[in-house]
């Protein structure tokens, strides 16, 4: 047995997973609140730092609030874990780890980083280097509705009934938007290795930036416009599968007091809550992996460096991470600007736009293609 | 794949695809079905068949049991619960497998590549990339994977699918967009119907 893969592959896992990814989250429902404290023009949390009052001393030191999302943690764990006698008991345990899961497990196929040179071997820094990259992203992603679904018909009562049924519906619908408008991406790269997609991107220019290598051929321009549809369909789209404003009419407070979470509470509603954050950063985390270059520096490809320095490949994942980091400051400046969709508009744009947009993209796309290729 | 994670999967998609029949919850049978097609990808994997296997995720488990949920909920499930076994069907379905499992065996054991385990034949992908050079390069994005090494199943499929049966596919194609203007014209037939029975 290959010790060393092994060994590198279970760094990979919880290095990612666990110091990457769930501090992100706990970091971005931080950044929710003071993004939405900025655009309203309040304060936000600011108070929450190191306790030391409790030790005695006049003040606390407050570090700008940065310790709030353990507070929050801690007040999750400390709350009364309530089960009403009414619901389906074992289905309604289950639906938040449902929620949870997938959202996590989707993270093994994206490239956050380029290679990383360990004792002179080169490590990818992807998890799983997968051929389907994209598709096995989409079918991990769809198993995400049966939590909300779950959630929502266990809690056997009204409102999170709704809540789950609209889900459903809703991301059954943009699944579809969601996966014509990667065709027309995957039609130029020719390729569903997500590394290797990255590393094209690095040679020759971001799909959305072909400003250096082979992209600054007309050719690569003439694409701009197919690729720039299906990065406005693929982007509200995911907006929808994550259940982000201003699609989150699963959980829209106004109608369904909170949707398919209304029964949860204490640690139990924590996971609804990390699940959506979770899926907002992996869906950030694959447009940027698609459109922006993933973890390539602009008009500086340096993948080949990264194969024989080690700090390069620290350089490429920290370029990720602000690509990721910047894009999930856009989730959140769109959730506190845009009001909620209707329903009925919320599917009609789905079904009737999106759909036919994204479907007419494939073949704009295939024709430019065509032009271009001769 | 190892051998203990073979049996691993084999159990989980016959131990929950036995649950679908069993199970006198429907929801439990759904999400058993979902389970057990999550073992059936696992094996697809295992053969190298990752296209395949996630197909089976994303269609199967991902699109169209969410739907069969979807109906379900929306069904009485005491009723459904409380219903009675159907003898015949029971013996029916139990004479039905046994005649399955003969014509599996018969078939089995005339097929002797199927007698070599599978670690003993390896892919010979260099070997089929030279072939393909030869044969005039048709698809070089195949070929580059070949050459480096990994099996390109999607790129296989998706040539096998364009080239060489896509006048099937496009029937395919034609069916279902004929079934989907069925269901709609059927839907509003129904529609006039019950707006005629109101007035």
């Amino acid at each position: 047995m290959d010790w060393f893969l092994v060994l590198s592959s279970l760094i990979k896992i919880s290095g990612f997973t666990f110091l990457v990814i769930l501090p992100f989250v706990a970091l971005s429902s931080l950044a929710e609140r003071k993004v939405s404290a900025y655009i309203q023009d309040r304060v936000g949390p600011n108070r929450v730092g190191v306790p030391l009052t409790i030790f005695g001393a006049k003040k606390d030191f407050p570090l700008f609030g940065l310790i709030q999302p353990l507070a929050d943690g801690l007040k999750f764990i400390l709350k009364e874990d309530l089960t009403p006698k009414h619901v389906r008991k074992f289905y309604f345990w289950l639906a938040p780890a449902l929620t949870m899961v997938p959202a996590l497990l989707t993270c093994a196929v994206i490239p956050f980083g380029s290679y990383m040179n360990i004792g002179g071997r080169e490590v990818k820094m992807v998890i799983a280097d997968l051929n389907v990259g994209p598709l096995f992203t989409f079918a991990i992603a769809s198993l995400g509705v049966y939590g909300i679904v779950l959630a929502g018909w266990a809690s056997n009562s009204k409102y999170p009934f709704l809540g789950g049924v609209r889900s459903s519906s809703q991301m059954i619908s943009y699944e579809i938007a969601l996966g014509l408008s990667v065709v027309p991406v995957l039609m130029v790269f020719q390729e569903l290795n997500l590394g290797m997609i990255v590393e094209e991107q690095d040679k020759n220019g971001w799909l959305l930036l072909p400003l250096w290598g082979e992209g600054l051929s007309w050719q690569r321009w003439a694409l701009l416009l197919p690729m720039g549809i299906s990065f406005v369909v693929f982007t509200i789209a995911m907006f929808a599968e994550t259940n982000r404003m201003p699609f989150d009419l699963p959980e829209c407070e106004t109608e369904l007091v909170a949707g398919y979470h209304t029964e949860y509470s204490s640690m139990k509603f924590a996971m609804f809550f990390l699940g959506e954050y979770a899926a907002m950063i992996i869906g950030s985390g694959l447009i940027v992996t698609l459109f922006l270059g993933g973890w390539s520096i602009p008009f500086l490809p340096t993948a080949e460096l990264a194969k024989t320095t080690w700090w390069m490949g620290l350089l490429h994942m920290g370029c990720f991470l602000t690509k990721v980091a910047a894009f999930i400051f856009f989730f959140m400046w769109v959730r506190w600007t845009l009001p909620r969709f209707r329903f009925d508009q919320l599917m009609r744009l789905g079904w009737v736009f999106f759909f036919e947009l994204a479907l007419a993209n494939v073949f704009l796309t295939a024709l430019i293609l065509m032009i271009v290729k001769r | 794949m190892p051998q203990p994670l073979f049996y691993l999967f084999v159990a989980v998609m016959l131990g929950f695809g036995a649950a679908v029949v069993l199970l006198r919850n429907p929801v439990s049978s759904a999400l058993s079905l979902v389970v057990s097609f999550a073992g059936l990808a696992a094996l697809y994997v295992s053969l190298n068949a990752y296209f395949a296997g996630v197909l089976q995720v994303l269609v199967y488990a991902g699109a169209v049991m969410v739907l069969f949920l979807f109906i379900i909920m929306l069904m009485d499930i005491r009723e459904e619960q409380r219903r009675r076994i159907n003898k015949v069907a029971v013996v029916g379905g139990a004479a039905l497998v046994v005649g399955f499992v003969v014509q599996l065996g018969g078939v089995l054991s005339g097929y002797e590549a199927g007698r070599k385990p599978l670690d003993r034949v390896p892919l010979q992908l260099s070997e089929a990339a030279a072939e393909r050079r030869a044969a005039g390069n048709v698809s070089p994005g195949i070929t580059a994977d070949l050459e480096r090494g990994t099996l390109p199943d999607t790129k296989l499929v998706g040539e096998a699918l364009f080239t060489r049966y896509h006048l099937q596919l496009q029937m395919v194609g034609v069916l279902l967009l004929v079934a989907t203007v069925g269901v709609i014209v059927i839907s509003r037939r129904e529609d006039r119907v019950v707006s005629g029975r109101g007035e």
